[in-house]
C-alpha cells in the first residue's frame, strides 16, 4: 500500500500543475472560513461590550421614567407626561429600605459656549448621588455637593467629549462656560465612559445641580419635574422587592386609584442588558449560520472541481491502476487533494478573517474579539468540508475500470 | 516451468439482447522465459486475451494460473496486487504520466508496492540504465522522443522485477528503425534476464522477434 507521504506529494503536484484552478476552488473555503471568523468575532465583541456595560453600570440599578399615560385610548408613550418629581426621589430614598441611593435626573439639550468655541450637548441636572449610582469617576477637579444643589449654584462638570470640543488640550477646571447664556463655573472633568448600548456618546454631557437645571436653565410649566430617577438597591437580590415597594409608594404619592394604570415605569437595567445580550447572541448565531452557508457553497465548489478533475485525469487513473494501485490508493489520492485544498483555503481564510476583523474594528469602531475557539471551529469545519465533499469524487475515481480508463482520450 | 496456463477460457460480452464470445474456449500454456507474439485482425479477441493475461479483466469462465496462482476470479484489489508483482505493461500509446519526470514514471509501480523513496530512486535508475536512458531521467515525457518514451515505459515494466512483460502493440506509434531498437530491448530482456514476454502486434517482422507466434481469429487460436 502507498504511504501517505507519497500521496501528499502526488496530490500537491496535481494541485500545483493547475494553480489558478486550485486557488479559485479554495476561494470558496477562504471566504467561508474568513466570514465565519469575522461574524463570530463581531458577535463575541458585542457580547463583551454588553458585559462591560453591565459591570460598569452595576447590576443593581433600576430606572424610573414618567410615563406611559393613556389619554382617550391613545398611548402617549413613555416620558410624555411629566409625572415624576424631585420629591418622589426623596420619598423613595427615605421610605424604602432596599434602596441604597437615588439619583433624580433632569436632562435637556442646550448650547454650551466657551469663548469662540461652542457645542450642542446634553445638559444633565442631578444630585451628588449621580456619581455613585452611575459609577462615574471624576478625573480632574471635584464633584458638586449638596450645598450646590440646595443653592442652585451655577457650577458644572464636563464630559470627555465636551472637554475636547471646547477646550482641546486646555485644563477646563476653574474656567467659565456659558450655557444658554448663563455663566457656569467648571468644577471638574468626568472620566471617559464611551458609547452606551444604543451607540450614543455618553461623554457628550455637561452635568449641573438638578435644581440649577430646573430653575435657572429650563424653567418649565411643571416645577420640580425630573426626566428620570435612577435607583441603586443594596444588592442585586433586592431589585424585585424594591421594584414592588417603589411601585406601591409612587401610586400612593401620585394618588392613582386602584385599577388605573401607573403613570410611571420601572425598569431594571440588568434585565434590559440581558435582553440586549440575548438578542446579540441570536444575531451572532444567525450571522454564523449565514457564514457557514458560504462554507457549504465552498465545499460544493470543491466537489464540482474534483469531479471535473477525475474525468480529466481518467487516463492517469487508468495508468495508476494498471501498475498496481488499489482502489484505496486512488481514493486516498483524491481525498488528500480535496483536503489539501480546503485546509490551505482554511488557513488563508483564517488570515483573511483576522485581517477583516481588525479592519472592521478600526473603521466602524466596534470591538471585535477573535477567539481561539472560533479559529479551531472554522478550521475543523473546513477540513470536514474537504473530506465530506471530496469523498464522492474520490470514490468515483476509485471505481473506474482500468481497461476503460486506459482507453479514455 | 510453466509461467502462464489458461484452460478453456471464455469471455462473453453481452450487447443488448445478443451476446458474443470474444474468447471462445482458449487453452494456452506459456513457459517461463518464453517470448510469444500474438497476431490477428482487429476484433479477433487478442486484446481481450491480453487484458485477461494482464489481470486487468476476468474471464467469464475457465481458469487462469499465473505462476501457479489461480487468478481467474480475484477481486479488484487482489488483481491490482498481482499486476503490481508479476506483470509489467507496455502500451502502444506509452501511457506515461505527462507532468511527471521519467524517473518518477518508472518509480510508479514501486510507489504502490510500498517501497521507500531512496530504494525507489535506486531501482528506477537501474531500470533506466538497462533501457539506456540514465541521462534523461529528469526529463518530462513531452521532452522525449517516441522511442525514448517507450523505453521509459519498458523501464517501468522492469522496476518491480515482474517476471512477465505484456506489450500491446509496443511499436504501433513508432517508425520502423525505432521499432527494431525497441524490439531488440525486448529480445535482450528475454534472453539475458529471463523475462517472459507476450506481445500483440500487426506487423509480421515485429512478430518474428518472438520465439513463438500465436495467430488469432474470431476468438479462437488458429495456429
Amino acid at each position: 500500500m502507498i504511504d501517505i507521504f507519497s500521496t501528499v506529494k502526488i496530490s500537491l503536484r496535481a494541485l500545483r500543475s493547475n494553480k489558478l484552478r486550485s486557488f479559485l476552488t479554495s476561494l470558496g473555503i477562504i471566504i467561508g472560513v474568513g466570514s465565519v471568523i469575522v461574524m463570530l468575532a463581531i458577535g463575541h465583541g458585542a457580547k463583551t461590550r454588553i458585559a462591560d456595560q453591565i459591570s460598569s453600570m452595576g447590576s443593581n440599578i433600576m430606572i424610573i421614567r414618567p410615563g406611559s399615560s393613556i389619554r382617550g385610548g391613545i398611548s402617549m408613550g413613555s416620558g410624555s407626561i411629566p409625572t415624576l418629581k424631585l420629591e418622589d426621589a426623596r420619598q423613595i430614598k427615605i421610605n424604602i429600605p432596599a434602596v441604597k441611593d437615588v439619583a433624580p435626573i433632569f436632562s435637556e439639550g442646550a448650547q454650551v459656549v466657551y469663548q469662540n468655541q461652542n457645542t450642542l450637548t446634553s445638559i444633565q441636572g442631578s444630585t451628588p448621588s449621580y456619581f455613585n449610582v452611575n459609577n462615574w469617576k471624576i478625573i480632574l477637579g471635584e464633584p458638586f455637593t449638596e450645598r450646590h444643589v440646595k443653592s442652585a449654584a451655577k457650577v458644572c462638570l464636563v464630559g470627555n467629549t465636551v472637554t475636547i470640543n471646547l477646550f482641546g488640550d486646555l485644563n477646563p477646571v476653574g474656567r467659565t462656560v456659558r450655557i444658554k447664556g448663563t455663566p457656569f463655573k467648571i468644577l471638574g472633568v468626568l472620566d471617559k465612559k464611551g458609547q452606551d448600548l444604543r451607540g450614543f456618546d455618553q461623554d457628550d454631557v455637561v452635568l449641573v445641580p438638578i435644581t440649577t437645571a430646573q430653575k435657572k436653565l429650563f424653567g418649565t410649566m411643571f416645577p420640580g419635574m425630573v426626566s428620570m430617577i435612577m435607583v441603586q438597591t443594596v444588592d442585586e437580590e433586592a431589585l424585585n422587592t424594591a421594584e414592588e415597594d417603589i411601585t406601591k409608594l409612587l401610586r400612593k404619592l401620585h394618588s392613582i386609584k386602584k385599577g388605573d394604570d401607573d403613570d410611571f415605569s420601572v425598569r431594571n437595567i440588568s434585565q434590559f442588558l440581558e435582553t440586549a445580550q440575548k438578542s446579540t447572541q441570536v444575531m451572532s448565531i444567525l450571522l454564523g449560520c449565514i457564514a457557514s452557508v458560504s462554507l457549504l457553497v465552498g465545499g460544493i465548489g470543491i466537489m464540482n472541481i474534483m469531479l471535473v478533475s477525475v474525468t480529466e485525469r481518467t487516463r492517469e487513473i487508468g495508468i495508476r491502476l494498471a501498475v498496481g494501485a488499489k482502489m484505496w490508493d486512488i481514493r486516498l489520492q483524491f481525498l488528500v487533494e480535496s483536503v489539501i485544498l480546503s485546509v490551505i483555503g482554511g488557513l488563508i481564510g483564517i488570515m483573511l478573517g483576522f485581517f477583516a476583523s481588525h479592519t472592521v474594528a478600526r473603521f466602524i469602531d466596534f470591538p471585535v474579539k477573535i477567539s481561539i475557539e472560533s479559529i479551531l471551529l472554522s478550521f475543523l469545519f473546513a477540513s470536514m468540508v474537504g473530506i465530506f465533499f471530496g469523498f464522492y469524487p474520490a470514490y468515483k475515481a476509485s471505481k473506474l475500470n482500468p481497461i476503460d480508463a486506459l482507453r479514455h482520450e | 516451468m510453466t509461467m502462464i496456463e489458461i484452460k478453456n477460457i471464455i469471455k462473453t460480452y453481452i450487447m443488448g439482447e445478443s451476446s458474443f464470445n470474444a474468447l471462445d474456449d482458449i487453452t494456452l500454456m506459456i513457459e517461463k522465459g518464453d517470448f510469444v507474439s500474438i497476431m490477428g485482425p482487429s476484433g479477433s479477441g487478442k486484446s481481450t486475451l491480453l487484458n485477461i493475461l494482464g489481470c486487468l479483466d476476468s474471464p467469464t469462465s475457465g481458469t487462469y494460473l499465473l505462476n501457479n496462482i489461480n487468478v481467474s476470479h480475484l477481486n479488484r484489489n487482489k488483481k491490482a496486487e498481482i499486476r503490481n508483482k508479476y506483470i509489467g505493461f507496455v502500451f502502444q500509446g506509452f501511457n506515461l504520466l505527462s507532468k511527471t519526470s521519467a524517473i518518477e514514471n518508472v518509480e510508479l509501480p514501486m510507489v504502490y508496492a510500498g517501497f521507500h523513496s531512496r530504494e525507489r530512486k535506486q531501482k528506477a535508475t537501474e531500470a533506466l540504465n538497462i533501457v539506456g536512458l540514465a541521462d534523461r531521467k529528469h526529463h518530462l515525457p513531452s521532452q522525449l522522443s517516441g522511442g525514448q518514451q517507450q523505453r521509459v515505459a519498458i523501464a517501468r515494466a522492469l522496476v518491480n522485477d515482474a517476471p512477465v512483460i505484456i506489450a500491446d502493440e509496443p511499436t504501433g506509434n513508432l517508425d520502423s528503425k525505432t521499432s527494431i531498437d525497441i524490439m531488440k530491448i525486448f529480445k535482450d530482456l528475454n534472453e539475458n534476464s529471463g523475462k517472459t514476454i507476450i506481445i500483440v502486434t500487426h506487423e509480421e517482422d515485429i512478430a518474428l522477434f518472438g520465439k513463438k507466434i500465436i495467430r488469432f481469429s474470431d476468438g479462437k487460436i488458429v495456429s
